[in-house]
């Protein structure tokens, strides 16, 4: 009977019902946006990180952080002397240079790169094979409508469009490495290391003849290092993520307040009959409780909906700068924070009810 | 009718406070109501009448005085303790009839008993008192789709479900036509004598108050006369 009390009070007033379900949906959404776009560009990372068929990482002795842009501090024979190492298959420097983060185009060694990765998965076109060649990925062609044969313009250089690469390997802009070397006047040099260990089980005598030759440089097994692509790792992500969450339980505390607020105006006279009926203050407070409880799992219903919808819009204009992605297990915490800001936000009107004196509440007109 | 009192009142006095003025609306009331009578109250506004129903009622509490229903001083009783009353001992009937509009004539009939704690289906007999109200085919609409009249007696069977020791009326036909104000009299007399049913009927209209064993003259404040 109470649920049904609950049911009909909400569905008596739809529109304001819907609107409360709508302004709560938007928090949610906010949350469940920042989050997919959070872990997307580090999955995506991630992907493309594990797919180069490295084992070992070599950075520069300042990278900072899991997602390098850009920066050339290792000169190139580092990558020739690694080689000699026994058990090294192959070591390939590459260079990044940051266009729009997150977006980067990285300068690579082709052929030695196919060897340690088994190549990329060409979708259209094919290799480099003149220094203004560019190869980009199916998203960056979606996001920016290019194709084989098409020009992009990119750190000031028109560069011709040879391949369409399948994405989530390495970069989603390849040139060749002397080229990108030549414009960030960086001869020589690459910003991080690769390294192929010919056995798998002989990844750790690698690192430890790799930290005999003290370079100086950040050595990692490619599994610790893609093990550091967490959101604490990239600067703010965390806090602008803890100031959503307060905003949702912000949101969410003011809309219910000021809906419940209303409705419980606008219904004195049948709180006054629920008393007259002997209907107690707690029984009063528990039926503004699960209306603001009922409104809050709408509207985290409707902002995993909009989320969805969120996560479509963006994948759609710009699939390359914000690979994002639906993250499930961010709901619960998304409807917990809803729920809290929806049962703070009825306290007060539904106290206000629950103290109603029932013969003021019977006249109220 | 029985003769054990049900409802009584000694020097029973309410003083409210107006701003910064009290105004005395009891001031001394002496009423004793036996288990089955059907007692008419009049007169003008301001006399009391409606005071005294609430305090019967335990809508509010005494400002002095004694006040007993159904055996239950209300005097000394807190908040939560008229709520209890209001639960099981008395049934309101209101001018305005004052259902939830959100819910069916049964599901406003259904609410009153799941607040005094009866979550069964209706008893048997209950059914008999919606024929004999004539809204049993009623029940499934809402209010606004009811008349006045229809609303009037679903109230009447909401305040009487859960079998209360006294049944308040409030002006019930003060909102109705002649017509349905004689259907609604009628079923009160109805109930009166089919079920023993305790009434308090307030109520303005000479010929409504005739519908009552006995009728009490109330004028500022106090009862003159019955």
């Amino acid at each position: 009977m109470r649920a049904r009390l609950v049911f009909e009070n909400l569905k008596h007033r739809p529109m304001r019902s819907l609107l409360s379900i709508l302004l709560m949906g938007v928090p949610v959404t906010l949350i469940l946006a920042l989050v997919g776009l959070t872990q997307g560009l580090l999955q995506d990372s991630q992907r493309r990180q594990q797919n180069t068929g490295a084992d070992i990482i070599i950075r520069g002795s300042t990278a900072s952080g899991v997602v390098s842009f850009s920066g050339a501090p290792i000169p190139e024979k580092v990558a020739a002397r690694i080689e000699q190492l026994p058990h090294v298959k192959l070591a390939v420097g590459v260079l990044n240079h940051s266009i729009d983060p997150p977006l980067v185009i990285t300068g690579v060694d082709l052929a030695r790169f196919d060897r340690m990765s088994g190549g990329f998965v060409y979708k259209k076109g094919g290799r480099l094979k003149h220094p203004d060649d560019i190869l980009i990925d199916e998203a960056y062609a979606a996001q920016t409508h290019k194709t084989v044969g098409d020009t992009v313009t990119l750190l000031n250089k028109e560069w011709h469009v040879a391949g369409v690469i399948e994405p989530g390997k390495l970069a989603r802009l390849a040139v060749e490495l002397p080229v990108l070397q030549d414009l960030d006047a960086a001869t020589d040099k690459v910003g991080q290391i690769y390294v192929k260990v010919d056995d798998a089980a002989n990844i750790d005598t690698v690192m430890r003849e790799l930290s005999d030759l003290e370079t100086g440089y950040k050595i990692n097994t490619l599994e610790e290092y893609v093990a550091m692509y967490t959101p604490d790792k990239i600067s703010g992500v965390k806090e602008f993520t803890i100031v959503i969450m307060v905003l949702g339980v912000v949101i969410g505390f003011l809309v219910v307040g000021l809906s419940m607020y209303m409705a419980v105006l606008q219904r004195t006279r049948e709180i006054g009959i629920l008393k007259s009926l002997g209907a107690s203050k707690g029984f009063i407070l528990t039926i503004i409780e699960a209306e603001a409880m009922l409104l809050g799992v709408g509207g985290t219903i409707l902002g995993i909906l909009m989320s969805f919808g969120a996560c479509w819009l963006v994948r759609t204009v710009v699939p390359a700068s914000i690979p994002m992605i639906i993250v499930q297990s961010w709901w619960p915490t998304a409807g917990l924070i809803t729920l809290a800001g929806a049962g703070f936000g009825a306290l007060y009107p539904g106290l206000n009810a629950a103290r109603q004196d029932p013969i003021e509440a019977l006249a109220y007109e | 009718m029985s003769e054990g009192p049900i409802i009584e009142t000694r020097d029973l006095r309410k003083v409210y406070r107006v701003g910064k003025v009290d105004v005395q609306a009891l001031r001394g009331v002496d009423l004793t109501v036996t288990a089955g009578e059907f007692l008419s109250i009049v007169g003008p506004s301001g006399s009391g009448k409606s005071t005294l129903f609430h305090i019967i009622g335990g809508l509010t509490p005494p400002t002095g005085g004694q006040v007993s229903v159904a055996g239950q001083d209300l005097s000394t009783m807190t908040d939560a303790d008229r709520t209890r009353l209001r639960k099981r001992s008395v049934g309101f009937v209101f001018q305005k009839f004052n259902l939830l509009p959100n819910l069916t004539a049964r599901h406003n009939i259904a609410v009153a008993r799941y607040i005094a704690g009866n979550r069964g289906p209706l008893e048997a007999d209950f059914e008999d008192v919606l024929l004999l109200l004539g809204v049993a085919q009623r029940l499934d609409h809402k209010p606004a789709a009811l008349s006045g009249g229809e609303q009037q007696r679903i109230a009447i069977a909401r305040a009487i479900v859960n079998h209360p020791a006294i049944l308040l009326a409030d002006e019930p036909t003060g909102n109705l036509d002649s017509e349905n104000s004689k259907a609604v009299l009628e079923v009160l007399r109805g109930l009166n004598e089919r079920l023993g049913q305790t009434i308090l009927m307030i109520t303005h209209n000479p010929e409504a108050a005739a519908y009552g064993h006995r009728t009490v003259h109330m004028r500022d404040g106090k009862i003159i006369s019955g």
